[in-house]
């Protein structure tokens, strides 16, 4: 079927391919940003140089430099000795993010949408035609529909530009898939309990802990750079790890306990443990007594949820629930039941947080020394600016009454309040999607699709042809972190810090920055008074002059440590202290969940199972990967090139599969997977689920490594089990067989495009 | 050096730094991860071990070399001198650790434990970035050395001990 909107596979045509294009590629005369020009001599004065950045390959934003050859070429990143962040060491990720700014797939030029011959292309255009292309359809849809009819999905620093424009233009509609899809039910529970989120990086006393609860969450697998060395640090102190995991996870393989838990079931066993330590009388009674609220109703409302009910579930002995309960009490307070961070798996996941949540509260560790800490970061001030306009709709009223207690915009709200609908009276029209790739991000790419089906307006930013860019309307390179300022990382810790990220090269091709974008395109928009800088230096010297800094000494230092202004790291040791809840407590019993109609203390309810020769998707990451971000990164896709599907041996007897054989997976729903996928056999997954790494699969040609590579995860996810509560998209309740012959599709694949990449390296 | 298998993950850092560090070309590696997983569901163990050229005190790649391209360097760290390397491989062929490879170039490549690194004072890339603080690297010989004591006072063990070329990595292990 042709769609209005065809997934652009390969062809680009040049300018010079197009006649009537002459003259398009001039480039826009643009202030270097190294200087006024962009002579050999700017180069040359980058040679031998140590230079301040901040890591984007993923959102742990380690503060490192940036070392550069005689030629003033980037030869290396190295971690900076002074961010807490990283302590001098990056994950391999970021020690290969010059692989990134080398790839040669990279975004080179703007791209348009056109049609020549009746068929589909991408064209080169400037960077003024293609501002011009935009801001006259954003204005159109202004004037029709309202600026409120415009979003913005956004992934990585340079984001908050583009989200500034577009608040300046009028609407509010600005999400990160890494909320509803990831980390927001952990947010929300969190909320609901202390009145404080976790926010990033986790405020997790790791170093100082005696008991590290994992649940899940696969640190060591997820690079999340200071949590893996802070894990280190209790490996070596020989605190005790308990992991809760279906899979042998790499944290399984460093624990005292490994819990393989039935999937699915994690609520339940976090019940019980609950049960244990209030009926065993092992809680913090001075801790909860002064700061807890709704003690005696969570006493009774465990009271049935005993090791024994759980083990029925969960599949985990009473001996073992038991004796981890015991482990954690002989710990506490110093100790951590980890919030995770991709914790949207069953629709129910705020609730789960929740018990996260108020089993942290019974062992008194918010708050406490190895528990959780409380960090302080230092905001800078917003450059002058007039106020942004009011917008008077939004995504939300896709969703009239629902996800109150969401506290950031829902990806997959705003995708699907795209979809156009006679009960309202406006969609939203145009995306602008920066550094995410929504098609890979977002569950149920057929509903994705249906919403950019209907855009008026796709406009991509990134630095690589990901999935998403098939789809654009236009396309514009953004440089990567390398070549670029962003603004000040900020981030609170256990100190606050301010890391500065500059430019070691001149973008390469004709790639731009997104302040640049910003500000170009806000003109365009006649919104010029809200960026009365001249250029970013200017604004962030600005910021900086005004915390007793300046860009001059940011860029010699690279990371500012500060002060704490206040002298309470660990605040919860007897001092008065009021909670931002309703009670002003710890909510053990959540009055905010209880007004919105919601069970006030979490409840275990049974999720779906795999029909007989069908197993649970699960899938995670590895250490290499930042998902399908690097999976084109030349040096890491020489250390990773595609994922596997883990396969225990007993499930591969059963099949007769073998290691290394290629399978095609098809889900519940009857999707197969584009490509192919190598079967991995081993004893690190339960029987019956499988594991994948994410971010493989990619079907767009131009990523010329990853292409065809493995298989997509998230193609396979087509249940979505919505989170009530705050919306998020519940992805695990997804089940898989097995096929060794590429089967027929049922047209039920939305893409059919499942040429296989022949040979590439042993 | 030492290298501490219940503290490494396996990101295979070691291997980008590695590479970064010594202009390594993409598809080739001096320093790899092996992961070993024992037992059956759900008794299970894993072992990560970050390996690469052992700097054996009796290397059979030194003996095995025809042109003494190979060769030991201060402190006995096993080098290549790629101009007096014919390319012919016998030393790859003698190493019971696979460590070598041939490089694009023709000539036999391997780690060289950082060896222009250590002689500034500065750990080999690959111990300077783990983000576990696995590995160390220091003086066997100097008994107060920071290696030293910690080999000393961990079970460790060494690869292929029954080839007897003496190899200087030990893993330590619970
Ligand atoms: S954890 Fe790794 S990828 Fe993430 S910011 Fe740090 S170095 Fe970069």
């Amino acid at each position: 079927m042709k769609t209005r909107r065809e997934f652009i596979k390969v062809s680009t045509i040049g300018a010079g391919g197009l006649a009537a294009a002459g003259g398009l590629l001039t480039a826009l005369p643009i202030k270097d940003i190294f200087g006024q020009s962009e002579t050999v001599e700017n180069l040359k004065s980058n040679a031998n140089k140590q230079l301040p950045t901040y890591c984007e390959i993923c959102f742990w934003q380690c503060a490192a430099w940036v070392n550069t050859d005689e030629d003033g070429e980037i030869k290396s990143i190295i971690g900076n000795n002074d961010d807490p962040h990283c302590n001098g060491r990056l994950c391999p990720r970021g020690t290969a993010g010059v692989g990134m700014y080398k790839d040669e797939d990279r975004l080179k030029n703007p791209k348009l949408r056109t049609t020549v011959n009746g068929k589909q292309v991408f064209k080169d255009v400037s960077w003024d035609e293609a501002f011009d292309f935009i801001a006259e359809k954003m204005n159109k849809i202004k004037e029709e529909h309202g600026p409120e009819c415009t979003a913005l999905f956004t992934h990585g620093s340079g984001g908050k530009f583009l989200g500034h424009m577009l608040k300046a233009f009028g609407s509010s509609n600005i999400a990160a898939p890494s909320y509803a899809q990831c980390r927001g039910p952990r947010e929300v529970g969190f909320i609901a309990t202390y009145g404080a989120g976790i926010g990033s990086p986790e405020p997790t006393d790791i170093r100082d802990s005696r008991c590290l609860v994992l649940i899940g969450s696969h640190i060591g697998e997820n690079m999340h750079n200071g949590q893996v060395q802070e894990m280190s640090d209790m490996i070596r102190n020989d605190a005790t790890i308990i992991t809760v995991d279906p899979r042998f996870s790499t944290a399984a393989s460093k624990s005292k306990f490994w819990l393989p838990i039935k999937p699915a079931t994690d609520l339940a066993l976090l019940l019980a443990w609950i049960h244990e330590i209030i009926y065993n009388d092992y809680y913090d009674k001075a801790y909860i007594e002064k700061y807890a609220y709704g003690f005696e109703e969570l006493k009774a409302h465990v009271k049935n949820f005993t090791p024994e009910w759980a083990y029925g579930i969960t599949t985990i002995e009473p001996k073992v629930i038991r004796e981890t309960a015991r482990e954690m009490r002989n710990s506490a307070p110093s100790v951590i039941i980890h919030p995770g961070r991709h914790v949207t798996w069953y629709g129910d996941d705020t609730q789960r947080l929740r018990a996260v949540a108020i089993l942290n509260a019974l062992l008194g560790s918010w708050g406490r020394r190895g528990g959780f800490y409380n960090p302080e970061g230092l905001s800078l001030l917003k450059y002058p600016s007039p106020k942004y306009p009011k917008p008077k709709k939004d995504w939300r009223d896709a969703f009239p009454g629902k996800f109150k207690l969401a506290d950031l915009a829902l990806a997959s709200g705003m995708c699907d309040a795209s979809v156009p609908s006679l009960s309202r009276d406006c969609s939203i029209k145009a995306w602008i999607v920066n550094g995410t790739n929504l098609i890979e991000t977002l569950p149920n790419q057929a509903n994705t699709l249906k919403a950019i089906e209907a855009l008026d307006l796709l406009v991509v930013i990134d630095t690589m042809p990901m999935e998403i860019t098939g789809y654009a309307d236009i396309i514009l390179p953004e440089c990567t972190y390398l070549e670029r300022y962003d603004t000040v990382r900020t981030s609170a810790h256990r100190i606050p810090t301010l890391a500065l990220r500059m430019p070691a090269h001149k973008p390469l091709y004709d790639s731009k920055p997104d302040w640049w974008i910003a500000k170009e395109l806000g003109t365009r928009l006649g919104l010029e008074e809200y960026f009365g800088y001249e250029n970013i230096e200017e604004m962030l010297d600005w910021q900086l002059k005004e915390v007793g800094s300046s860009l001059e000494e940011m860029q010699k230092i690279g990371v500012k440590k500060l002060d704490r202004e206040y002298p309470d790291l660990y605040f919860l040791n007897g001092e008065d202290y009021e909670f931002n809840t309703n009670t002003g407590k710890i909510e053990l019993y959540s009055t905010a969940l209880e007004a919105e109609g919601f069970d006030p203390m979490p409840k275990y309810t049974a999720h779906p199972e795999p029909d007989p020769r069908f197993y649970r998707l699960n899938y995670g990451r590895a250490p290499m990967h930042t998902f399908s971000r690097t999976t084109n990164n030349p040096q890491l896709f020489d250390l990773m090139e595609e994922n596997m599907v883990w396969v225990n041996p007993k499930v591969a007897k059963e099949w007769y599969l073998k290691n290394g054989q290629e399978v095609w997976l098809e889900n519940q729903d009857g999707i197969v997977s584009d490509f192919s996928i190598k079967v991995r056999i081993t004893e690190r997954i339960r029987f019956d689920s499988v594991y994948m790494v994410h971010g493989f699969g990619h079907t767009r040609k131009q990523l010329s490594r990853a292409y065809g590579r493995g298989a997509s995860d998230t193609q396979l996810i087509t249940n979505v089990m919505l989170d009530p509560v705050m919306g998020g998209t519940g992805m695990r309740g997804n089940f898989v067989t097995f096929h060794t012959e590429e089967p027929e599709r049922l047209n039920k694949n939305i893409k059919t495009d499942s040429t296989k990449v022949e040979g590439g390296k042993a | 050096m030492a290298i501490d298998t219940n503290l490494c993950v396996g990101c295979s850092d070691c291997v980008v730094a590695c590479q970064v560090e010594n202009n390594v070309p993409v598809g080739y590696a001096r320093d790899w991860v092996v992961e070993v997983v024992e037992g059956t569901y759900p008794n299970l163990a894993i072992e990560l071990r970050s390996e690469r050229c052992n700097h054996c005190d009796n290397s059979p790649c030194v003996r095995a070399c025809p042109t003494g391209a190979s060769h030991y360097a201060e402190g006995g760290i096993v080098l290549v001198t790629p101009d007096e390397c014919i390319g012919c491989a016998a030393c790859i062929e003698s190493c019971p650790y696979d460590a070598r490879f041939t490089h694009p170039d023709g000539y036999a490549d391997k780690c060289t434990f950082c060896i222009h690194r250590v002689q500034n004072g500065q750990d080999p890339a690959c111990v300077a970035v783990c983000p576990t603080t696995c590995m160390t690297f220091g003086d066997m010989d100097d008994p107060n050395s920071e290696i030293s004591k910690i080999v000393r006072s961990r079970k460790s063990k060494v690869l292929a001990a029954e080839a007897g070329t003496g190899p200087n990595i030990y893993y330590l292990t619970k």
